[in-house]
Order: structure tokens, then C-alpha cells, then sequence
């Protein structure tokens, strides 16, 4: 079957002048379409073991060179926490207007980090693996959610650490901590659709990442993580729409959940209303609409 | 596979026309000007020329059907695009025109990218098998095999240390054997075969033996001649992203010697038709 193929290639041995049949006769798939939303799902499911073990394997690299190695998995966060109590707390004075402010002020700055690193982590989640995605087939979908996985395990060791600290300031055990449990989960649900939606966005268009930290900050500092919005909103100074804005924020809604959860002198008169419904309904439409649209654009990851 | 008889022969992968196209953004006119980069951003497809994108066609028109059985080489000068071929065959990389239809998943061998250099050898034989999509249980039962095949232990306890501490050698006979754990339908291999001491090729490419059988097909990828003949049976040689000749490994090869080592010995009849032999 020796051919040369340089001028219109000759008929010699197969039906070559309609390929796609004899793809078709044999049941041959396009290489690298993109499946169907069901198929999608059920191939993330089967790489499950890869995504967390990435994970896993992400979070004990990050800090493997370094001297004290996995210590500074929770003393990164509380080195965040004494910066911001140092400025907000101390030079701003904003403490005196906030009881039990240090695990108020802790609590906020962890659960914000979650979210700020679940969405910068996912802005780089295909840009910065595209060695891996030209290399091996996968779920592109696999990273996003490996990646917020990685900052849920991160934030577990903070959490212990919060534990230590509330126990310090003498908030008791209570029964309400247990509602931190379906508070996480549905901010990582969220922070997971985030996450998978910046993804697409960094595959298309690297700058984001640059742009993001900015956004992020702004949005840190409109979300109440070292100050009261309840404090803030009270009484009318403000037009309706800016305090529904403040109040609906997904940020602030997870973050004063888990101070409702955590602190007893947070009240849940504190607390924006139908904060559950704000909740799911955030974790709901981040986390379904975040994953249809990442999929949506499948096939096109990696690609120049 | 050309003595097979023709109604037995299965096809695996099928590429009808098929045309890569790579798109190069920041050459030429655009390069390094803001508003030519947000002039790109916003109006993609009209600034293309105007904002320097490139294109590089790197695949033109390339059709062959794989079948069953067969080791094909694909060979070529360096930038003739058979990486390029065989990426897109893996459907790693969006074809122009026409299209390329696979059984099942080809997978390219190498699982490089997904391994960290802080992780120690062990903990990367596992997420490399899982990223090649093995089970858990999969690689717990080859996990001895692997690290045996690679010789990482032969001279101390060298599995368990950060995989950043091998010397590269090491490093590169630890990937491959991790990329070869796994039996594959369509198995990839890219210039897999040049690693390693000379020991250790022998056993790579005794493996590349044994993975054929497994697999449904094998593509590979070379500049050294004599893996291909070793290995593969048929050879598709790519010039410029055309395939020149597609045919048995000995005609091929006679053919790409003549053009690589002398270009003026018979350039005519590399381009001239053959006498095509049923098969």
C-alpha cells in the first residue's frame, strides 16, 4: 500500500474519498469533541480521586520548601488576621464599636480568604496548567474544583486554628457551631462556581489575573470582613438600594453566617434577612450556572 | 499491517483533510502596544491582521487511515508538524478543516506536566496514574512494577525523596515509566524512546513492544530511524506540514534518507507517484 501522497492522493486501497463514512461504518468519534452535560458529569465523577489527590498534592507542595514547613498552613492566616487587627482594629479604632472583635474580625478575614483565593486560584486554574491540559485528557472542570478544594482544605486548618482562638476569648461551646458545617458548604459551592466561571475567563483572556486582585480588594472592603455592615446600615443615611446591595453581597452573607454560627454575641438580628435563602440562592446559581458555563467552552481549553 | 487481509482490518484513527492551524498573537506590526493589544481584545476577528496575529499553518491537508495492530512512525524534518498531527490526533489541539475520527480515547504518553518536583517519587507515581485516569487500586497493584521498571531504588532508597532531588536521568526514567504503566486503545508516543542510560532503553523500548500489543495502535514520533524501524511497520513522513509518503517503513525511510542526508540525490522521485500495491 505504498503511496505517495503529494498530488491528489489515488484510490488504492480503502474508500478514501469519504472518509467520514468509514469512520461512521465503524463507529469512530470525533477526537476531542466536547460530551454532553450528562457525560461530562459522570467523567469528572470517575476522576474524582484525581482531582482531590491534585489537591492534596498542591496544598503539601506549597509549602515543602520552606523551613517549618506545614506550620505556615495556619500561620499564614492568622499573620492576615494580626495585620488587619493591627490596622482596622487598633489604628482605626474600629474594635470599639464591635464586641468579641478579635474572633469577629478572624472569623471574617478566614472565610474571606477562602473565597479570594478559591476565585484567584481558579482565574489561573487553565492558564497556569497548560502543560498539563495539552498533555493529558481530562475534564477541564477537574482543575477549577481541584483548586477549590485545595483552599477548603486550606481553610480547615484555619478553622482549627479559629477554634483555638474563639476557645482563647472565652466564646463557649455551642450547639450553633454545628451550623458552620452547611455555612461551608455552600460558600464552597459557591466559591466553586466562581472559580469555574473565572477559569473560562482566564483560558480566553491571561490579563484577568492581573486585574483580579484589584477587583478582589474592593470587594473585600465593601463586604464587611473588618467591620460591621449591620453597624453601618443603621438608620437611614443610606439610599435602600446600597444597603440591600451590602446586605445581599455572597461575602458578607457567608462570612455573617459564620459569625452567627461561631460567636454568641453576634445576633441574628445582625443578620441580612432570609440569609439562608441568600445563601443557597448564591450557592445555586454559582455553582450550576459557573459549571454549564465552563463547560460550555470544553473543548476550546489549551488551545492557541 | 499491509499483508492483512482487507475486510479484517479495523480502523482506529481516521484523518480526513485535515488542517492545524496555530494562531500567533504579539508578532509583527502590534507588538508590545497597549492599544493594539486591547484593539485585539475587543474586536478579535477584524484586528487580527492589524494587531500582528500570525498564522501558522502547520497541517495541511492530511488524510490516512490507521488500523488495528498497526505501529505507525511519523517522521519528518524538526518543525514539519508531527507533533503538531499527533495532538490532534490525541484531540488535544482543535483541528482547522476536516476532522479526525478515533476509537475510543488516544492518549499521548507522558504525564510530565501533571507530576510535582516537591512530591516525593511515591506520591507522583500515584497522581501521575491518576491523572492518566488509572484507579487507585490500579496503580496500588502496579506501583511495584513501576518503580522496579524505572531503577529508581537500584541504588538506594531513592522513591521516597522529593522527585526535585533526582538528577535527570533519573527524573526522566521515573516519568516514563509512570507514562507506561497504563495500557492505552491509540497510544501517542512523542521521542518517548531517546531517555535514559542505554539500559534503560532497551527496556523502554521492550516495553513500547509490549504496550503495542496491548494497544489498538501506536503513533510514534522520532528522529532516530532506527527505533522506527525497530518499532513500526508503516511510516508517515511530513514535510511542511503536507504528508509526503505514506507507505512500508523500509520504502519510507529509503526515501527520507536519500532527502535528509543528500537533498540533490533523487528529490524527484521522492515527489513522484508510485505504483500503488494492493495490500
Amino acid at each position: 500500500m505504498t503511496q505517495v501522497l503529494h498530488t491528489p492522493p489515488p484510490t488504492p486501497v480503502t474508500a478514501e474519498d469519504d472518509l467520514a463514512a468509514l469512520a461512521a461504518r465503524y463507529g469512530l468519534s470525533v477526537s476531542g469533541a466536547r460530551p454532553s452535560l450528562p457525560e461530562y458529569v459522570r467523567q469528572l465523577w470517575e476522576r474524582r480521586h484525581f482531582i482531590t489527590a491534585f489537591a492534596t498534592a498542591k496544598l503539601t507542595a506549597q509549602y515543602a520548601q520552606a523551613k517549618l514547613g506545614q506550620i505556615w498552613q495556619v500561620m499564614t492566616p492568622l499573620l492576615n488576621a494580626a495585620v488587619y487587627y493591627f490596622i482596622f482594629g487598633v489604628l482605626l479604632g474600629t474594635k470599639r464599636h464591635v464586641p468579641d472583635y478579635i474572633p469577629f474580625l478572624v472569623t471574617g478575614v478566614f472565610i474571606w480568604t477562602f473565597t479570594q483565593s478559591s476565585i484567584m486560584a481558579g482565574t489561573r486554574a487553565i492558564s497556569g496548567n497548560l502543560g498539563l491540559v495539552r498533555a493529558l485528557h481530562f475534564p477541564r472542570a477537574a482543575l477549577p474544583i481541584s483548586f477549590a478544594i485545595q483552599q477548603l482544605q486550606q481553610l480547615l486548618f484555619s478553622m482549627a486554628a479559629l477554634v483555638v482562638i474563639l476557645l482563647c476569648f472565652g466564646i463557649p461551646l455551642s450547639v450553633s457551631w454545628l451550623l458552620a458545617i452547611p455555612a461551608l458548604a455552600l460558600q464552597f459551592t459557591f466559591n466553586t462556581g466562581v472559580a469555574l466561571v473565572m477559569a473560562r475567563m482566564g483560558a480566553k483572556t491571561p490579563d484577568i489575573a492581573q486585574l483580579m486582585p484589584f477587583i478582589l480588594r474592593t470587594w473585600m472592603y465593601v463586604s464587611g470582613v473588618m467591620w460591621s455592615i449591620t453597624k453601618l446600615t443603621k438608620g437611614d443615611h443610606l439610599p435602600h438600594w446600597v444597603t440591600i446591595a451590602l446586605e445581599t453581597n455572597p461575602a458578607a452573607v457567608y462570612i455573617d453566617l459564620m459569625r452567627y454560627a461561631l460567636i454568641k454575641s453576634f445576633h441574628s438580628s445582625q443578620l441580612p434577612p432570609h440569609v439562608w435563602a441568600a445563601a443557597t440562592g448564591w450557592a445555586l446559581v454559582a455553582g450550576v450556572g459557573g459549571f454549564i458555563y465552563f463547560w460550555k467552552a470544553e473543548e476550546t481549553y489549551g488551545r492557541g | 499491517m499491509a499483508e492483512n487481509v482487507n475486510d479484517t482490518r479495523i480502523p482506529t484513527v481516521v484523518a480526513d483533510s485535515v488542517d492545524i492551524i496555530y494562531r500567533v498573537h504579539g508578532t509583527g506590526a502590534g507588538r508590545g502596544s497597549a492599544t493594539a493589544a486591547l484593539n485585539r481584545m475587543v474586536r478579535r476577528k477584524q484586528a487580527e491582521k492589524a494587531a500582528g496575529t500570525r498564522l501558522v499553518h502547520a497541517v495541511k491537508n492530511v488524510s490516512f487511515v490507521a488500523y488495528k495492530g498497526e505501529a505507525i512512525g511519523l517522521i519528518g524534518t524538526n518543525g514539519s508538524g508531527k507533533s503538531t498531527l499527533l495532538k490532534a490526533v490525541a484531540g488535544l489541539l482543535p483541528v482547522e478543516n476536516g476532522a479526525i475520527y478515533t476509537d475510543g480515547q488516544p492518549s499521548l504518553l507522558g504525564v510530565n506536566a501533571a507530576l510535582m518536583g516537591d512530591l516525593t517519587g511515591e506520591k507522583n507515581v500515584y497522581l501521575g496514574g491518576l491523572a492518566m485516569g488509572m484507579s487507585r487500586e490500579e496503580i496500588k497493584e502496579r506501583y511495584q512494577d513501576i518503580v522496579d521498571f524505572s531503577g529508581i531504588n537500584e541504588k538506594g532508597d531513592f522513591i521516597t525523596l522529593p522527585m526535585r532531588t533526582y538528577s535527570s536521568g533519573m527524573g526522566a526514567r521515573l516519568r516514563f515509566s509512570i507514562a507506561a504503566a497504563k495500557d492505552h486503545d491509540v497510544l501517542l508516543i512523542d521521542e518517548a524512546l531517546a531517555t535514559g542510560d542505554a539500559a534503560f532503553r532497551r527496556r523502554s523500548e521492550e516495553r513500547i513492544r509490549e504496550l503495542r500489543e496491548h494497544a489498538g495502535t501506536v503513533f510514534l514520533v522520532s528522529h532516530n530511524n532506527a527505533s522506527i524501524r525497530d518499532t513500526c511497520e508503516r511510516v508517515l513522513w511530513l514535510e511542511r506540514g503536507v504528508l509526503r509518503m505514506d507507505g512500508p517503513t523500509e520504502d519510507v525511510l529509503a526515501e527520507y534518507e536519500a532527502f535528509t542526508g543528500d537533498k540533490s540525490a533523487k528529490p524527484k522521485q521522492a515527489a513522484g507517484p508510485k505504483v500503488p500495491q494492493p495490500s
